[in-house]
């Protein structure tokens, strides 16, 4: 509607600091409208602190958002009304009941008085709370919760939705049925930024940026950054995974070695020649019989490459 | 209508959270009750009993009508018999007596001479209070001494001044009232923000459209309600318990009372913005509660304070709303006479809100 076109969320340079640690740095973010933009990175990396400035609750220490088509953080009030935000840590009252807390989210962004019941019920019924509307929102279980905190960050059907880590208590058969609702809500065209832990649930937004202490590290659809990790990903199956692991892990030319089971994953710099045969050379000199072969990089691999710490990179 | 729609939304919610949460609401109940209990029955300002020892040397049928009439004012009871002055300060110094009645054995004549004690009262002098009411004690057989048959009608004298009953718990509980809503209505408020803040509430609240205004005025009226609900217990306690009078009328009492609820609910808030976590605003609380209760004319008499504590005072809410309490429930007084008190509550409650909306910040940093 307002200037930006296809894009809903826009920042240059988005920078925060507290004292002395830059927990966002010079952050440049594009989001289009209508569509699910994952926010992957390590603890600390700044999703979090990222998603508060792009709701006007910190102010940045430089650069600038444009959220809606409107300037952060100056024009903070008139967003509200078009943003709904999850924040990390519960945030509902504990002492009131599913049905009371969503009358008072309902109430707060003055949703009209016709539609609130029937909204209300629509979202008790989607959100499995029909039979524990009564209930106090500090006795439901983490993942009700989360549910919860869902279902009031939508009750007013915002044009974008800012979720922080949304399903991190959440089983994965209803981690499957919250991401069918994402989706029908970006169908319907509403703009959801939702951070995660969880490759499964990054696989499946259609754009990915991966924060590092503060940097974006990586930014595209998970496809595109699949094919450009800057690594050479190869699986190794030993019988003894532990003996393997200890054999590669001493080579500065290997960037990391992760156990997955019996089997591992290594990655190697894209600039080496023949990192099969380094690897196959590897285990070899230690006696360690083993299949070795390259395999297409996973989402996980491109998020251990991309946040290796500082030490290793320069290694590899 | 969406202003009113958010403001009855956050009134509701707060008397959710306040009807769930069982101690805070029987707080509401007990501290007034409980504190006024304490207080009447404990500040006892009416020195009664002192415990006192005699040493009667005259042992005359004079000194012992003069001692008859000091234990019939009721301020001192003859509990013990010594034989010399010295024995008396022993006890004295011992802590086993509080006064101590000396009448040496040329009572009788003594009394007849006006420059000299006829008799002596040695007093623990470190108790201010106690001081003060045995030297008016001393000056009972001095009032009548011309004629030594007139000592009994000075006993009667000396009763009105010292009106056993009534007269501490008719002056203390107007103030109490005073000092409970403080009390209460400070902390409820004072711990509101933080509450939210600590509980993580607020991340979530200041992303909504609710404005700063709506919020803390929801947050405040129903305390207004709760208050208003506490005093009539307290003046209820007060009535059947102590005999405590509402002289002027019930509805002027409202009116002040609403007035200074609202002054102390909306320096609640604004402490609330100070105040990191729970603990610093209740630290705060009884930082102000203090002054409010030793400054505002409840202990002391106001005008007899230093300059400086009167400024004090006068900076006080507590002590527009004694005035005013006293004004109306003991002397008959409307609050229409004591229109400068109510101006002053509601100049207090306006300022201490718009600060408080003003230095409540909508953002995390
Ligand atoms: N108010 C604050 N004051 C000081 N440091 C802060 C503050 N908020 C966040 N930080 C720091 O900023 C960094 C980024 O924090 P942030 O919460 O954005 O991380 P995150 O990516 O959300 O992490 P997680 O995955 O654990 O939620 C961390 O090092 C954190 O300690
Ligand atoms: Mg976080």
């Amino acid at each position: 509607m307002t200037a930006g076109g296809d894009t809903a969320i826009r920042a240059r340079g988005l920078t925060k600091r507290f004292g002395e640690l830059t927990a966002v740095d010079a952050l440049d973010l594009d989001v289009p409208r209508a569509r699910i933009y994952g926010f992957l990175g390590p603890n600390g990396s700044g999703k979090s602190t990222t998603i508060r400035m792009l709701c006007g609750l910190l102010t940045p220490t430089a650069g600038e958002a444009r959220v809606l088509g409107i300037d952060l953080p100056a024009d903070a009030r008139e967003l509200k009304p078009r943003i709904g935000y999850m924040t990390q840590r519960f945030s509902l009252y504990a002492e009131l009941s599913v049905l009371e807390n969503l009358e008072f989210i309902a109430d707060v962004y003055a949703v009209a008085r016709r539609t609130r019941q029937a909204r209300i019920d629509e979202l008790l019924e989607r959100y499995a709370f029909t039979d524990r509307r009564r209930q106090l929102a500090g006795t439901l279980s983490g993942g009700q919760r989360q549910r919860l905190a869902l279902a009031c960050a939508v009750l007013h059907k915002p044009e974008l939705l800012l979720l922080d880590e949304p399903t991190s208590a959440v089983d994965p058969k209803s981690r499957r049925d919250f991401w069918a609702d994402l989706f029908e809500l970006a169908n319907a065209g509403t703009t959801i930024l939702v951070s995660t832990h969880y490759m499964d649930e990054a696989e499946r937004c259609h754009r990915l940026a991966i924060l590092d202490r503060g940097r974006k590290v990586a930014d595209g659809t998970p496809a595109e950054l699949q094919r450009s990790t800057g690594m050479h990903v190869i699986e190794v199956l030993a019988d003894d995974a532990v003996a393997a692991q200890h054999a590669l892990v001493g080579d500065a030319r290997i960037a990391s070695v992760t156990q997955l089971g019996v089997r591992l994953r290594v990655l190697l710099p894209e600039a080496l020649d023949a990192p099969v045969a380094l690897v196959e050379q590897r285990l070899g000199d230690a006696g360690i019989d083993a299949e070795v072969r390259p395999v297409t990089p996973s989402l996980e691999d491109v998020f251990v490459a991309v946040t290796l710490p500082q030490s290793d990179r320069i290694a590899a | 209508m969406n202003a009113l729609i958010r403001l009855l939304a956050v009134m509701r919610k707060e008397f959710l959270q306040l009807r769930r949460d069982r101690i805070t609401f029987g707080m509401i109940v007990g501290i007034p009750v409980i504190q006024i209990l304490l207080f009447g029955y404990a500040i006892n300002f009416d020195v009664r009993n002192l415990e006192a020892a005699v040493a009667d040397q005259a042992n005359s049928h004079l000194s012992r009508q003069y001692l008859d009439a000091l234990a019939q004012t009721q301020v001192v009871r003859i509990a013990h018999r010594a034989d010399t002055p010295e024995a008396l300060e022993d006890m004295l110094r011992r802590g086993e007596i509080s006064v101590g009645i000396y009448v040496p054995a040329g009572f009788d004549r003594r009394l007849a001479d006006p420059l000299r004690p006829a008799a002596h009262l040695l007093v623990d002098g470190a108790d201010p209070t106690i001081l003060g009411i045995v030297n008016r004690l001393r000056a009972m057989p001095f009032a009548t001494d011309g004629t030594t048959a007139t000592i009994l009608p000075a006993a009667f004298e000396v009763r009105p001044y010292y009106n056993p009953e009534g007269r501490t718990a008719v002056n203390v509980v107007p103030g109490l009232i005073g000092i409970i809503l403080t009390l209460t209505m400070m902390l409820f408020t004072a711990v509101a923000i933080v509450r939210e803040r600590e509980h993580g509430n607020l991340e979530l609240l200041i992303n909504t459209p609710v404005s700063t205004t709506q919020l803390m005025v929801g947050k405040i009226v129903p305390y207004i309600l709760i208050g208003l609900v506490q005093l009539a217990l307290i003046v209820a306690v007060g009535k059947l318990l102590f005999d405590v009078p509402v002289r002027g009328s019930l509805a002027d009492l409202y009116v002040a009372a609403a007035a200074f609820i609202a002054a102390n609910l909306a320096l609640g808030l604004f402490l609330s913005t100070i105040a990191a976590s729970q603990f610093q605003a209740m630290q705060l609380t009884f930082f102000i509660l203090l002054p409010s209760i030793l400054l505002s004319g409840f202990v002391f008499p106001f005008d007899g304070m230093p300059a400086f504590a009167r400024w004090i005072g006068e900076v006080l809410p507590t002590t527009h709303f004694i005035r005013m309490t006293r004004g109306i429930m003991l002397r008959e007084a409307s609050v229409a006479e004591l229109w400068p008190e109510l101006v002053a509550l509601l100049v207090f409650a306006l300022l201490a809100l718009t600060l408080a909306v003003r230095r409540f910040s909508r953002r995390l940093d």
